[in-house]
């Protein structure tokens, strides 16, 4: 089936297709739920789709199952799967002035870490700290110039010495940055700005669908653990539902940013921002099955809505692990594309996700066992 | 006065080199109950006066805390992104991330991100990664921006004051809106101290390029005296190899010495705290203070000068913190050397 070719950058999307939850969105980007800390996110999802779920549980390693059932006979099982996971840190351990080392959970950059405030989830609350730096003007230009390594930051809780700071926090706490999610621009090419879009988005996505049907085939949704870390989580979700098929929702980096004079072009964009949910083909864990990818672009082009083809590449997503499950399951990821992903501050456009969820909402409402014959 | 409300207000006010705008207007409005005339010099520095009780013609001291910040400027608007400078002394090791405003038509939300490093020069790619490299997205689709964002919009940074233990503040802009604070503490306590000199607070602009409203405020007021309060290196994580450059927080303002210092000046706000117990530190400063001081100190024929610091941690960068007790202390011993200056006071500093 031919793609569209109206995949220019520049071209705007669609207007939002109904009217969002974004005080949802909101609480789901500011919790603090790093990678085998993910009960935070857990407890808004279950409390949410409690009402519009027929069954739900939580497996052995922290994944959210629920079903909604079907109306129709002999409806196939399909597993939506989203993970709750984001990147942060773990504490590992008290310095004598009272600050706190740490190591890195999942994949963040070190150099975009000194200078930001940050949520440690200690067993008394959410704790305000910030990682600090020795200030430039004491440095020389080498020094300036050099990336503070992890294991030379300290997070700053305030507090005097490692006796206070263990009264507070002790080593295996986790946290991570602390930024409030906001709204950028307005009206159709708004922009959501927040920590951990990676995969928070993805999560609202699968509530709504939760929130809407049923469908011809039986729903099952897996919210999961440790994504982040190896796709832990989506490691025994095939294997518990047995799916026909799978779609996989997750966040993907748009790297549409200007290249450098030296560079000709930006040949490695692997997505942009403005053209719509982001389908996948191959990354280094999963060539994803090509009847779900025609499927969705059929009904994406059917339905009117924008979509794009993620540039071939690095970047795994948990259909990884649930493809491998039992006799093999026909996965598909598709993405919301967002900048500076394992960032403080993501940043995506409120078009793509609306349209990623409609995306995922008509592949539902019309699917059969057709698509896979 | 509640001070931590103050201290917020403070930071949460724009206010880079050049742009001191906004700031000037919190200041005023603080400064106005506590002083008789509160006004803007030719440049935009503020100046609050408190007559003296002596009487005329009255010496003058001036205290100076600048209220300009370091901020970025905007070069080039390339798309939906801009690219920017830098305006004073920007550590581009913690600027990736930073939640900024830009100074457009209207105030726009923006973050600084750091490219892929395939976007990047083949030099930058490891390493930090410098200002001239970094871009800042509002969000805004390419023609909307180019719209309200044109080329010497300046930036500032945006990050929320939060409350950290032990009394401990971090907020972007506490250099130099602590020693803002500081005048302000000073200032109100003054309401019920009689002082002999006239008193004029000057919040400075442009200190962070080039102590410029130190400069021409000090020729235009002609001050017997002036002090400068500003922000000095608090010790913190980081800074375990520069011990001898940098202060505890929380155990008090420093008190610094050096040729930008007027030695018998500063032996008296010395003897200040120590017949009060305020406590503070002696800062050793070699040569150039880096405050107001150097500025003010050889305006006209010349100004004794004395420099105050609140040490803060983390100099520079969008999360700074202070100790809150410190501002408390150098706003009482300011005030506490005020009440004590009298029409000999100026006799007293003799040099041998």
């Amino acid at each position: 089936m031919p793609r569209p070719i109206a995949q220019k950058t520049g071209t705007q999307s669609k207007p939002p297709a109904s009217s969002p939850d974004l005080d949802f969105v909101a609480r789901l980007s500011n919790a603090v739920a790093v990678s085998g800390d993910e009960s935070a996110v857990r407890k808004l999802i279950l409390d949410v789709i409690r009402p519009h779920v027929d069954e739900m549980k939580v497996d052995a390693l922290g994944n959210v199952l629920a079903v909604k059932r079907s109306r129709s006979r002999n409806a196939q099982r399909m597993l939506v799967a989203a993970h709750m996971d984001e990147i942060g840190f773990m504490v590992t351990g008290h310095d004598s002035d009272g600050s706190l080392k740490f190591d890195v959970v999942g994949g963040v950059d070190e150099r975009i870490l000194p200078g930001k405030p940050v949520l440690v989830r200690a067993e008394s609350g959410l704790l305000r700290g910030v990682i600090g730096v020795a200030p430039i003007h004491l440095l020389n230009s080498e020094q300036r110039n050099s990336v503070v390594k992890v294991k030379a930051l300290r997070i700053d809780l305030g507090v005097e010495n490692a006796e206070a700071a263990k009264k507070l926090v002790k080593a295996g706490d986790r946290g991570t940055f602390a930024t409030e999610f906001r709204t950028l621009g307005e009206g159709a090419e708004q922009s959501l700005c927040g920590k951990a879009l990676d995969n928070r988005l993805g999560c609202a996505t699968l509530v709504e669908l939760l929130q809407n049907g049923p469908y011809p085939c039986e729903l099952h949704a897996a919210f999961t653990v440790q994504e982040e870390v190896g796709l832990r989580g989506a490691r025994v979700i095939g294997y518990a539902v047995n799916p026909a098929a799978a779609f996989v929702l997750d966040c993907t980096p748009a790297r549409d940013l200007p290249p450098s004079l030296e560079e000709r072009e930006n040949i490695h964009y692997n997505t942009r921002l403005g053209l719509g949910p982001a389908i996948y083909v191959a990354d280094p864990s999963t060539l994803h099955d090509r009847r779900l990818i025609r499927y969705l672009e059929a009904t994406a082009q059917k339905a009117g809505l924008p979509y794009q083809i993620r540039q071939p590449g690095g970047g795994s997503t948990d259909a990884g692990a649930i493809h491998l499950a039992r006799a093999g399951i026909p996965s598909v990821s598709v993405s919301v594309p967002a900048r500076y992903l394992h960032t403080p501050a993501a940043l995506a456009r409120l078009a793509d996700w609306r349209n990623t969820v409609a995306l995922i909402q008509a592949a539902l409402a019309g699917w059969s066992a057709k698509v896979l014959a | 006065m509640d001070l931590f409300a103050h201290l917020k207000e403070l930071c949460a006010a724009p206010g880079v080199s050049g742009y001191e705008g906004r700031v000037r207007e919190v200041i005023a409005k603080a400064w106005k109950p506590l002083t008789a005339e509160v006004r803007a010099d030719r440049l935009g520095s503020l100046w609050a006066i408190r007559p003296g009780h002596g009487p005329a013609p009255r010496p003058r001291l001036m205290l100076a805390a600048h209220m300009d910040t370091i901020g970025l400027m905007v070069t080039m608007i390339e798309g939906e992104f801009l690219r920017v400078v830098s305006i004073g002394g920007i550590d581009a090791r913690v600027m990736p991330g930073q939640p900024v405003t830009v100074h457009g038509r209207r105030d726009l939300s923006g973050l600084v991100v750091q490219p892929d490093d395939f976007l990047l020069p083949k030099a930058h790619r490891e390493g930090v990664v410098p200002v001239s490299e970094l871009l800042v997205d509002c969000g805004l689709p390419a023609a909307q921006l180019a719209e309200l964002v044109q080329v010497g919009d300046v930036i500032s940074f945006a990050q929320t004051p939060i409350e950290l233990q032990n009394g401990l503040l971090a907020a972007n802009r506490l250099d130099n809106r602590a020693s803002v604070a500081a005048v302000t503490v000073c200032l109100n306590e003054l309401q019920t101290r009689p002082h002999f000199w006239d008193v004029t607070a000057v919040a400075t602009v442009q200190e962070e390029t080039r102590l410029l409203g130190a400069i021409t405020s000090a020729f235009e007021l002609q001050p017997q005296l002036a002090i400068a309060i500003d922000v000095t290196w608090g010790s913190g994580p980081g800074t375990r190899d520069y011990a001898d450059k940098v202060f505890d927080l929380g155990e008090g303002p420093t008190l610094g010495f050096g040729p930008n210092v007027h030695p018998q000046l500063h032996a008296a706000l010395k003897a200040v705290a120590d017949r009060l117990e305020i406590s503070y530190k002696l800062e050793p400063m070699a040569a150039h203070s880096g405050t107001d001081a150097f500025g003010m100190q050889i305006a006209r024929a010349g100004v004794p000068t004395a420099v105050i610091g609140l040490p803060l941690r983390n100099m520079h960068t969008p999360v700074e913190v202070i100790a809150v007790k410190d501002v408390q202390r150098a706003g009482r011993l300011l005030a506490e050397f005020i009440a004590g200056l009298d029409s000999k006071f100026m006799d007293s500093l003799q040099l041998d």
